[in-house]
């Protein structure tokens, strides 16, 4: 049994389904850190339109399990378009997964980014200030490169999430390693061997990405 | 050079600085003294914008500050250096690019032009060995003296001190006095919020006493250290010296 579950050709079709998983899991922590920046962006800016919008998206997203999220943009995007335009929308369910996730991962990132720029002592803004340096000089000079520096193990958990909860995008019928191990599964009548196999494959991406963010904290740390 | 007029800053209601008038001329070294809590350091803080003024006025060198106009004010800090009681180096620079940053990014100058202008100041003070560590690395009075020299990298023309040794070892001190000692000699123009009550007698023209958000009295160090006309004063001295 082992033998035919674990064929070379439904390695192969993990694997490919593993990238998939890689896929969504990279596109979606770059979208999220790029509106995590905003976000965080929004809720220290001077105007109170800001802050609330900012708020609201963070409650949101944080308040709704991601697996509604994701079901919304499936089900509720292709109704909405529907109903402005009166077409149909041909969707693309790895695309849509990517984005739902992403947006979710912003909210989470814009609060560790926030953390992270309040944690810096507030003797440095004052040390920057004192030197003639504008808002945006301290921010961008001293600020961010030192909240870069805490951001590197909590941003690590996130992406850790992220392949897991990548997963997810099984539901919408990407063929992620999880669809792929349902497959074979299904086809075997076995699904405790490949579930087995594709929770080593997620552990061993996730074991090596914690190693390389040990790695490049390491690196970082030289001014400690 | 400074001209100050019925400052007042309050915090949540209590007035740290309640109506404070004083000016510093150019090469005077002005020495601001009293109890903790008086309002020296608040006072110290609206001269540069890092507190706004609730009321009354700050003039630098002629020009009126306005905490409001980022352009007018970063203009207005470069031609003060404010040293903190907790060094406030940037942690995550060496000593050099600490000394570099203000001067490439604000004043715009390039780069090896700052870097020699940085060495000539960590020479002075012993600390050109030290140029490619991090700051972590060194030690209080060494952080201390490299913050000063920072300052001084920008050139400018007034310095201010907010208690520069009050966080430091008691064995660095000195070494921190001796190089607002040296900067005295050049006749540079600074204010000192200090306890160092033995280095103000020695090197400022001119000593200021505030208790309470006020000025109680103001004199040479010989007359003040001699003879406090008020009671305040007089009991300060009593449990400090």
């Amino acid at each position: 049994m082992i033998q035919e579950i674990f064929s070379a050709e439904n390695v192969a079709f993990m694997l490919a389904g593993t990238r998939i998983s890689l896929l969504v899991a990279v596109c979606a922590v770059t979208i999220g850190i790029l509106l995590g920046i905003v976000a965080a962006a929004c809720k220290l800016s001077r105007s109170a339109v800001l802050r609330v919008l900012a708020n609201i998206y963070v409650e949101f997203i944080r308040g709704t399990p991601m697996l509604l999220q994701l079901s919304f943009f499936y089900l509720g995007i292709p109704l909405i378009y529907k109903q402005l335009t009166g077409s149909y929308l041909a969707t693309d369910s790895l695309l849509l997964g990517i984005l739902a996730i992403g947006i979710n991962s912003g909210a989470y990132s814009g609060e560790l980014i926030r953390s992270a720029i309040n944690a810096v002592d507030a003797g440095q803004w004052e040390a920057g200030a004192s030197l003639g340096m504008t808002h945006r000089q301290v921010m961008g000079k001293i600020i961010l490169p030192q909240a870069f520096k805490r951001i590197i193990p909590p941003l690590t958990s996130e992406f850790i999430t992220l392949i897991k909860d990548s997963s997810l995008v099984s539901t919408i019928g990407v063929v992620d390693l999880m669809k792929t191990t349902e497959i074979i599964g299904a086809h075997y009548y076995n699904y405790f061997l490949p579930m087995l196999g594709a929770g080593l494959i997620y552990l061993v991406l996730t074991v090596g990405i914690s190693r390389l963010s040990a790695l490049l904290e390491r690196k970082v740390a030289v001014s400690d | 050079m400074i001209e100050v007029k019925d400052l007042v800053k309050h915090f949540t209601g209590v007035a740290a600085v309640n109506g404070v008038s004083f000016s510093v001329a150019a090469n005077e070294v002005v020495a601001l003294i009293g109890p903790s809590g008086s309002g020296k350091s608040t006072t110290l803080r609206c001269l540069n914008g890092l507190e706004k003024p609730d009321a009354g006025t700050v003039t630098i060198d002629g020009q009126v500050l306005d905490v409001a106009d980022e352009t007018a004010l970063c203009s207005l800090r470069t031609k003060m250096g404010f040293v903190f009681q907790h060094f406030n180096l940037f942690s995550h620079l060496t000593v050099l690019d600490n000394m570099t940053l203000a001067p490439i990014n604000v004043k715009k100058m390039d780069k090896a032009k700052a870097e020699a202008l940085a060495m000539g100041l960590l020479q002075r003070i012993g600390l050109a060995d030290k140029a490619s560590s991090y700051v972590s690395k060194l030690s209080g009075g060494q952080q201390q003296r490299v913050a000063i020299m920072r300052a001084l990298a920008m050139e400018p023309k007034i310095m201010l001190f907010d208690e520069p040794t009050s966080a430091l070892d008691p064995e660095m001190v000195k070494e921190v006095l001796d190089a607002i000692r040296s900067l005295a000699e050049q006749q540079m123009t600074m204010m000192i919020v200090t306890h160092e009550m033995a280095f103000a007698r020695e090197v400022a023209d001119r000593v200021i006493f505030m208790d309470e958000g006020r000025i109680i009295e103001s004199g040479t160090p010989a007359a003040f250290f001699a003879h406090p006309q008020s009671q305040r004063a007089q009991d300060f001295l009593a449990k400090v010296l």
